[in-house]
């Protein structure tokens, strides 16, 4: 790899042992993908749940606190694993909260943000077209380049970390043009209806696509999604397929038209109803019992929490609900009362965590939660392998089920 | 003996038995990494421990955290040997960098996951990019 004279600094030792560290990292993982050199990033979002860091993690940040780390670049975080206001009623231990606070603790020290939040690019700073960064969270870095037009690989919180303390990152994967291009091309025939269609159709397109050097376009859209829905398909194409980057034809930055993503000559694949369907019915019937209801996977917008508020209001729920939302959203959503609503009706808000990453597997058997329903396609994804039978239903059908502690519709 | 050459990855030289499944990896969805097992349902290794062998599959998916798991895997002794992929993504490869865990992706000879057979023993040597099959297992069905 070509070095600048800064970086060869860096690697040398000059710069001290955590930006060593760092930049030691980034050369390995960059040899594996062939860079040839580092991009300057100007942002970096890590990943770092306490279930995912463990103890070991949590010791080699505390090390790398001690070496005198610090960030180089605006460094901000996902969701924590523990809210730390209210994780005993959650199942989660002392000892889950001790690791998050080590990390906390750690992160801090070396400049880190704690923005705690999977929904950066709807609550912090989204990034801009061009923009090079380093972001963790799959459902961020799908946004950020397909939506936004950003350039990121998926920097799993180590890598992101190594960009915070060094300002690059390896230039390989999407931040060149050439696997920017669309690699297949799908067509809808049916328009998806409200965020879990959304997550539906992500579904299928990435279980599809499978890869994460496969860019899927998809046309024959006649609605432009939403913000929050866009953040649905992305998030569930991530999730099913492990994949960085999505065009829609006619609505995304670099696919105004087939020959900006390279994409006429490509097969047209149809995402039939019937897929859909498929993808639908593989989740849950009316008349399943119901043991927790879940809003997560990503965090709620503004928008999305009015939406439950309005769902819940003069309802009592029979069966636990939780709502999982972002640090920047939570003060609004207290001062127009939709906390207050949602509360009163049962549910429980968690702030600045997402369910899944929070020691799922360890929270369904202190609460003896199995039947999860949601209307996130991705959580719903993830929980199957955490030992719950997952199912996927509407934002208000979810709400129903919370207070009829069944699948109604 | 037989000489598979694949691109250079991460990590030392190790030996170990293959554990071999045309299917894809991530750790956190995949993986009770407590008990050392492939748990999710319709994993093709659903069962199967992973600790000390090394695997073979075809690609990584899903979420970032695998890129902290390898690391935590490893220090509480609970880890693969070594993975080899068809195609590694950018996670499996960082986390295989913080964790030292040897990791070798694209095979010159095609398919790994049909070129390596569960039982066979292996030497993985990333930096050479260079997996040799000391022993075969026998055929299975």
């Amino acid at each position: 790899m070509r070095l600048t004279d800064e970086e060869q600094a860096m690697l040398a030792g000059e710069m001290g042992e955590a930006r060593r560290w760092a930049i030691d990292h980034q050369v390995q993982v960059g040899r594996m993908f062939d860079a040839v050199d580092l991009v300057p990033v100007s942002q970096a979002h890590m990943m770092g749940d306490p279930e995912a860091v463990g103890v070991a993690g949590a010791e080699f940040l505390e090390g790398l606190a001690d070496q005198g780390a610090r960030v180089a670049i605006p460094m901000i975080t996902d969701p924590r694993g523990v809210d730390l206001r209210r994780y005993e009623v959650m199942g989660q231990t002392e000892e889950m909260a001790g690791v998050e606070r080590r990390i906390i603790a750690a992160l801090t020290r070396m400049g880190v943000m704690m923005t705690d939040t999977c929904i950066n690019y709807q609550t912090v700073m989204p990034p801009v077209r061009g923009e090079h960064v380093a972001y963790g969270d799959t459902g961020v870095v799908i946004y950020s380049n397909s939506i936004c037009g950003a350039r990121s690989n998926f920097e799993g919180g180590p890598s992101a970390l190594a960009a915070g303390l060094t300002g690059r990152t390896p230039r390989y994967g999407l931040h060149l043009d050439e696997n920017r291009r669309a690699t297949r091309r799908f067509r809808v025939s049916e328009q998806p209806k409200g965020l879990t269609d959304w997550g539906i159709l992500g579904a299928v397109v990435g279980q599809a696509a499978g890869s994460y050097w496969e860019v899927p376009l998809i046309e024959g859209l006649e609605v432009c999604p939403t913000s929050d829905q866009a953040k649905h398909l992305g998030a569930a194409m991530a999730s099913f397929g492990s994949t960085p980057l999505f065009h829609l034809l006619g609505i995304t930055p670099e696919a105004q038209r087939l020959a900006d993503a390279g994409a006429e000559a490509l097969p047209i694949e149809p995402v039939t109803p019937e897929a859909m369907q498929a993808m639908r019915s593989r989740f849950g019937a009316p008349g399943d019992k119901v043991d927790v209801v879940v809003f997560a996977a990503p965090q709620l917008s503004i928008v999305e929490m009015q939406r439950v508020a309005e769902l819940c209001e003069g309802k009592k729920v029979s069966v636990p609900l939780i709502v999982c939302t972002a640090p920047q959203v939570y003060p609004d959503a207290q001062r127009m009362g939709f906390v207050d609503t949602i509360e009163q009706a049962g549910g429980r808000i968690l702030v600045g965590t997402c369910f899944y990453n929070g020691y799922a597997r360890e929270v369904g058997v202190a609460n003896g939660w199995k039947r999860l329903l949601s209307n996130s396609a991705k959580i719903v994804n993830i929980l199957g392998g955490y030992g719950y039978t997952p199912a996927l239903a509407s934002m208000e059908a979810c709400v129903a089920a919370a207070v009829a502690g069944e699948i109604v519709q | 003996m037989i000489r598979l050459k694949c691109h250079a990855g991460v990590g030392g030289r190790v030996e170990g038995e293959a554990l071999v499944a045309n299917d894809n990896f991530s750790a956190r969805y995949d993986l009770d990494r407590i008990k050392g097992v492939f748990s999710r349902p319709d994993h093709r290794l659903a069962g199967q421990s992973y600790v000390g062998r090394i695997l073979v599959l075809n690609t990584a998916k899903g979420g970032v955290a695998s890129a902290w798991m390898l690391h935590e895997m490893k220090t509480r002794g609970l880890a693969p040997a070594a993975i080899l992929f068809n195609r590694a993504n950018t996670i499996l490869a960082q986390g295989a960098a913080l964790a030292q865990l040897p990791m070798c992706d694209r095979f010159e000879d095609g398919d790994v996951t049909t070129l390596i057979r569960t039982g066979d023993r292996l030497i993985v040597d990333p930096r050479e990019g260079v997996v040799t099959i000391l022993d075969r297992a026998d055929p299975v069905g």
